[in-house]
């Protein structure tokens, strides 16, 4: 499979990256020439085959329901870049 | 006054624990040693004071003769592990000035064994890349150079600023992480020992994501035993880390000595790569050669979907991260780039914050993950993951151990492998197979190539079998007899 300027477009919107309109032509070369090389996985006969998901047989821990930290707002709002009143302070998102 | 920078690990706790020195002598030798060190570049961050206070501390404890496993012993911590109060941005401009306000479970273990943090080390943007140059603060040097040439070098990547500092002696062992080959492949660089355990020995809490399902975190140090002091306190259970595995670390440092008599070494024919230099050839004979004089029996195995391993993890690895790097927004934290709406805020922020290498692999991983396209890509690969593992499954009901070499060339120059993405990649064909199926690999230095330059050995064990890459590591080191450095020219 191989990837268009329009997809470059598309998958950089989705990954809310600005790409300029020249990068996107290199891009498309770059993108390009890794899917090409992934495209070999096609040659592996994968029926029947369930996917990996852990090397050591694990179940997923269960605890119990109950809130183990918090009141610690000043921590949290710490590193942002913007916040007032123990609050975060972000790009107006509703029209 | 004796270098106190140059003791292995071991030594240097020895001497801690007999008084023959202090934590704050010691701690003092490497503040100085990374000051007149800058030009390696390898650490990001230097953190002076809280060292010699933490030494200070660890002194009350050694002349009470009380302690950790590791008391007053001065480390480096990759940039990628969050240390409270100490800015972590694994080496990426969207994280700005982040400073935690936790610590990763790794680290703590570490100060509750004692450790001494001399500062954050430099790595690869996000631990995306095999040479170092994608970090915000440039490219950490390797203290190696070739033979007669001044030309600089790459440590190697992700972890460089470990490998780097472990080999000029700017901390007695450093911690790392590895999602592809960024322990064991700048080990191999620059001649010094890196070891991944199996995926969930280590906690991820704290360690700033790549791909969720290889990260795993392990130290880089002088010698095979110093690996396995310092990875022996790195792990442990965690709650705060769903996928850490509940299971007893063992005394590995034992293990190092007990030698090969009996174990069973598999040699996959499949690492006999097309292109792959002579004389790393030659070091695989010689390694196998020590290995059958210490008694161990070889054994030829076949590991046929070996070749498959890199295109798998260049899904798997690109797809987990941009799932995980979705919450780079520049609402909570790190740095945001206004623009005239939210979603140009979004854009400005990730474009001017990710470099070259993060933006492609994002890219590539929604790419891989979008609609229509989940299945031929992500699930695919994860089947692939799973034929992977069944070779070496199948492999270990022949041989206890595989050995292989660690990577297929010995350190390149800055700017050598960056042109085109695929051939940087290939630089982790040896080592991504542990990843992909969850196994321990150590990568110990064996012998020196004709440039001059340090050229590793790769053990690879059994799921939970550290014990068997510390033996296998621990013969290969006696026989290789490995003591060179690097000149000093920094």
């Amino acid at each position: 499979m191989s990837v268009t300027k329009d997809d470059v477009r598309k998958v950089a919107r989705l990954s809310r990256i600005a790409v300029s309109e020249q990068h996107v032509e290199e891009l498309v070369g770059e993108l390009n020439g890794i899917l090409s090389w992934i495209d070999q996985l096609n040659e592996v006969d994968i029926e029947g085959v369930e996917p990996m998901t852990s090397v050591v047989e694990t179940d997923l821990p269960m605890r119990d329901d109950v809130v183990t930290d918090g009141n610690i707002r000043d921590q949290v709002l710490a590193n942002a870049p913007r916040s007032e009143d123990g609050f975060f302070v972000v790009p107006k998102a509703v029209e | 006054m004796t270098e106190l920078t140059k003791l292995t690990l071991a030594a240097a706790l020895d001497g801690l624990k007999a008084k023959e020195f202090s934590s704050r002598e010691i701690t003092q030798q490497f503040v100085d040693a990374i000051e007149g060190a800058r030009t390696l570049n390898a650490y990001v961050v230097e953190t002076p004071e809280k060292a010699l206070a933490m030494a200070d501390a660890s002194d009350v404890k050694l002349a009470k003769g009380e302690g950790g496993k590791l008391e007053g012993a001065p480390l480096g911590i990759k940039d990628l592990y969050c240390t409270k109060g100490v800015r972590t941005t694994a080496c990426s401009n969207i994280l700005g000035e982040f400073t935690p306000t936790y610590e990763s479970t790794v680290t703590q273990n570490l100060w509750d064994e004692g450790a001494v943090m001399l500062g954050k080390l430099n790595m690869d943007e996000f631990a995306m890349g095999s040479s170092n140059e994608t970090s915000r603060f440039g490219n950490v040097i390797n203290p190696w150079r070739r033979k007669g040439d001044n030309q600089g070098l790459t440590p190697g990547g992700s972890s460089g600023g470990s490998a780097a500092s472990v080999a000029a002696d700017l901390c007695l062992a450093a911690t790392a992480s590895d999602t592809g080959g960024s322990i064991r492949q700048p080990a191999a660089f620059t001649g010094t020992v890196g070891i991944k355990p199996t995926y969930g020995r280590a906690s991820r809490y704290g360690m700033v994501a790549f791909a969720s399902s290889l990260d795993q975190a392990g130290p880089i140090a002088k010698t095979v035993e110093d690996s396995a002091i310092l990875l022996e306190a790195m792990c442990s259970h965690d709650l705060k880390d769903s996928t850490s595995l509940n299971v007893e670390t063992p005394d590995w440092r034992n293990d190092v000595g007990r030698g090969v008599e009996g174990m069973r070494i598999g040699i996959p024919k499949e690492y006999r790569m097309e292109g792959m230099s002579e004389e790393i050839d030659k070091l695989w004979e010689q390694g196998i050669e020590w290995l059958k004089t210490a008694g161990a029996e070889i054994v030829d195995i076949s590991l046929p979907h070996t070749k498959y391993a890199l295109p798998a993890y260049y899904i798997v690895a690109p797809a987990e991260a941009s799932s995980n790097l979705a919450r780079y927004d520049g609402m909570r934290y790190g740095a945001r780039v206004a623009g005239e709406n939210l979603t140009a805020t979004y854009e400005g922020t990730r474009a001017g914050g990710f470099g070259a290498e993060v933006q492609r692999r994002l890219m590539i991983g929604t790419y891989v993950l979008s609609s229509g396209y989940y299945d031929a890509y992500y699930l695919r690969a994860q089947k692939v993951r799973t034929k992977i593992l069944n070779d070496f499954v199948e492999a270990f009901e022949s041989c206890d151990a595989v050995l292989t070499p660690t990577c297929p060339s010995p350190a390149f120059a800055f700017g050598e492998k960056s042109g085109d993405p695929v051939e940087m990649y290939l630089n982790d064909v040896f080592t991504v197979t542990a990843n992909l199926a969850g196994l321990p690999g150590i990568s110990v230095p064996a012998g020196l190539s004709s440039g001059g330059l340090p050229l590793g050995l790769q053990v690879i064990g059994k799921a939970l079998d550290e014990t068997a890459c510390f033996r296998v590591g621990g013969e290969l080191e006696r026989a290789a007899g490995f003591v060179a450095k690097a000149d000093k020219w920094w």
